[in-house]
């Protein structure tokens, strides 16, 4: 049990499933699952579709900040790829056709892949501080994306493109399986392969890892290429969810969301030690909460009061200072109740 | 001795001091360029647009951009000392809203000003405490802040609220002139702020053991300085701020809206940086952090000029930050070879 409870996946773990129990007791069809024409429905599905591109960025976060990095530059690199994705389409003569979007989608995410690489380069080989180095992409970015869709939002009717985000095979949502590979594809370059634990090692101490052999840079710097590719994606299933690229709204807040499901999945933000497990959950986690929040009628725009109360009680409960004090707190009651054995047992 | 030996002799002891000058106040550096960059802006929109340095237009940078100088000088305080104030930005969307609702049912401009500020200052005490006795980081806490504040404003109000009240719009339409240029009580206000920012900075003790604590926090520490008291102070300072200048931007537009200030934050932190503020804490001017606001203000108003598209201002202050940054990279990579 003991084990259980230490396991750092345990507390995320934890206020998911609450997350979830809360929810089916105030509407019980939260929980159920329906299945028309072979395809499933429901809150549930909806949630795992609708974490999407999350999912994507907060996995890309994963390991930037395993490498003692940050990325904000996330929400910008998604607005210029859906920006460059539906201008493709839009000014294509054959918006429907499949080879119009393939065309489109492999531009955008070219793009993104510069863009990361953008990141990388100042990290990695010019040595900024990375807040700094993503913080200029993350105001010229979307600047970038405004001048790609001309200062307009461009709306495109193009099913292919749709299907992207709001299609079904076998049965269940393509956003949520491109999630689900994304997931696999790194879970296992990360950790069937030595990569993540030279990421951890490059998170941990830079200095020591180098003199060891890793090469840091290029580790750093793959963090970044793949953060930005992974944000590209992301940015490609936000604008086929909307049909709509909007270079001011798309992928706003997504950096502060990211990192908050990093942090909800137990990574920390001093770099090293990363868990992808973790960080999926934590995505659930504000997918999860978004959909309550909704549920409860409040405004959307209210939300961001709860995940301030989120951020808040995660970064205090994982607080060293907090446990210290807590230890304290029961080591003292201990002492005061020595004359009381079946306490003791208790607090023991 | 020739008059050609006497100024050689004369150039050169210049170049000497120079050069003593610059190794003693390598600080100084991104200021000075902050400085030269905002006169060649000028300067050079005078040449291409020739009525672009008129009072009026000059006068107008300030009052435009009040806002964003009393953010800026907060925020300069805060990086400083090695941390960061996302918030700053939503905390001006909140007690701006905070204000229209408050003044739209009938309570006094004399008492919702106090609630504004305390109400800023209250979620910059909020930041401060999470970094200073959970070990949150900056960032982190600073971004709890941000969602508080911004869905604060949400609960105040969703849509955008009118200010009719006499004192808050007397702010902004009085204009003191001299000639042709004009100075509105905003901008007095946010020349007040910086002059104070200025003096704290320099010389009282609360802006010395600041520095000290960008330079290092474990030998402020040593030193005996309070670092917990500063540390908190500064972001109490930050919100205070933010505070003022949801005042300030609400009797600019006339109104209070929730949605105002998104990304604000990052105007403010791209300011202060091309205002000479290393962003590792430590040295840095409040002086310089309004240079930036103008350098920012005055690209904004040269765009403008032009008819070019607004997001040519993203993409030029990204380059302009990325320019000051290299630029303080160099600085920082010389003095730590000197020592």
């Amino acid at each position: 049990m003991k084990r259980i409870v230490r396991h750092r996946l345990f507390w995320p773990v934890v206020a998911l499933i609450s997350l979830i129990v809360i929810n089916t007791i105030a509407r019980p069809q939260f929980i159920g699952v329906t299945v028309r024409d072979g395809e499933l429905y429901g809150a549930l599905i909806d949630i795992l579709r609708n974490s999407a591109p999350l999912m994507l960025v907060a996995l890309g976060m994963t390991i930037v900040i395993a490498t003692r990095g940050i990325d904000l530059s996330v929400g910008a690199v998604m607005a210029v790829s859906g920006a460059v994705a539906l201008t493709i389409i839009d000014g294509s003569p054959d918006p429907e056709g499949v080879g119009t979007v393939t065309i489109a989608v492999v531009t955008a995410l070219a793009v993104a892949l510069v863009l990361g690489s953008w990141n990388g380069f100042l990290v990695a080989i010019g040595g900024i501080q990375p807040i700094i180095a993503t913080l200029v992409l993350m105001l010229a970015g979307r600047g970038v994306a405004l001048l790609i869709t001309e200062g307009f939002i461009t709306t495109v009717n193009s099913a292919p493109y749709s299907f992207i985000s709001s299609g079904y095979i076998v049965g269940l949502p393509v956003a949520f399986l491109i999630a689900a590979v994304a997931i696999t594809t790194l879970a296992l370059l990360e950790r069937r392969t030595a990569l993540g634990v030279l990421t951890e090692a490059v998170g941990i101490n830079p200095a020591a890892s180098r003199l060891a052999g890793v090469r840091a840079r290029g580790i750093v710097f793959s963090a970044y290429v793949a953060t930005g590719l992974l944000a590209g994606v992301a940015g490609i299933l936000y604008s086929a969810n909307i049909r709509a690229a909007d270079a001011n709204a798309t992928g706003q807040f997504i950096e502060l969301y990211a990192i908050l499901a990093v942090v909800l999945g137990g990574t920390s933000l001093a770099g090293g030690k990363f868990t992808i497990a973790g960080t999926v959950i934590g995505v659930l986690i504000i997918q999860t909460l978004e959909s309550t929040i909704l549920f409860l009628g409040v405004p959307a725009a209210q939300s961001p009061v709860f995940f301030a109360i989120v951020v808040i009680v995660v970064v205090v409960v994982q607080s060293p200072q907090l446990h210290a004090w807590v230890r304290k707190l029961a080591r003292s009651r201990q002492s005061a109740n020595t004359d009381a054995p079946q306490k003791v047992k208790v607090a023991s | 001795m020739t008059t050609a030996e006497a100024s050689l002799q004369r150039t050169s002891t210049v170049s000497t001091r120079y050069a003593t000058f610059m190794s003693r106040h390598a600080s100084l550096v991104p200021t000075f360029a902050a400085v030269l960059i905002l006169l060649v802006l000028l300067v050079g929109a005078q040449v291409q647009f020739e009525n672009f340095l008129t009072p009026g237009n000059l006068s107008a940078l300030l009052l435009d951009n009040a806002y964003l100088v009393v953010l800026a000088v907060g925020l300069t305080l805060v990086i400083i000392t090695g941390g960061i104030d996302l918030s700053v930005g939503s905390v001006m969307a909140f007690t701006g809203i905070l204000c229209a609702s408050l003044l739209s049912q009938g309570l006094p401009a004399v008492v919702v000003v106090p609630i504004m500020l305390l109400g800023g200052g209250a979620i910059g005490l909020l930041i401060g405490v999470l970094v200073q006795y959970f070990n949150v980081q900056p960032f982190i806490a600073s971004l709890a802040g941000l969602f508080l504040a911004r869905g604060l404003a949400f609960v105040v109000s969703l849509s955008s609220i009118r200010v009719e009240d006499p004192a808050i719009l007397w702010l902004q339409r009085t204009r003191f002139t001299v000639g042709e240029w004009y100075i509105t009580p905003t901008g007095i206000i946010a020349l007040l702020v910086v002059a104070l920012g200025a003096v704290v900075m320099q010389w009282t003790r609360f802006g010395r053991t600041i520095y000290a604590l960008g330079g290092g926090e474990q030998s402020a520490r040593l030193m005996g300085l309070k670092v917990a008291r500063t540390k908190i102070l500064v972001y109490v300072i930050s919100g205070v701020c933010g505070g003022l200048a949801g005042l300030l931007l609400t009797a600019y537009s006339g109104a209070g809206y929730p949605r105002n200030g998104i990304g604000t934050e990052l105007d403010a932190i791209a300011a202060v940086v091309i205002g000479g503020t290393l962003l590792t804490g430590g040295t840095g001017y409040v002086l310089g952090s309004l240079v930036g606001v103008l350098v920012y203000g005055t690209i904004k108003k040269i765009i403008s000029f032009m008819g070019a598209e607004q997001a040519w201002m993203q993409i030029i202050i990204g380059g302009l930050l990325l320019l000051f940054i290299v630029v303080q990279r160099v600085i920082v990579a010389r003095s730590q070879r000197r020592t």
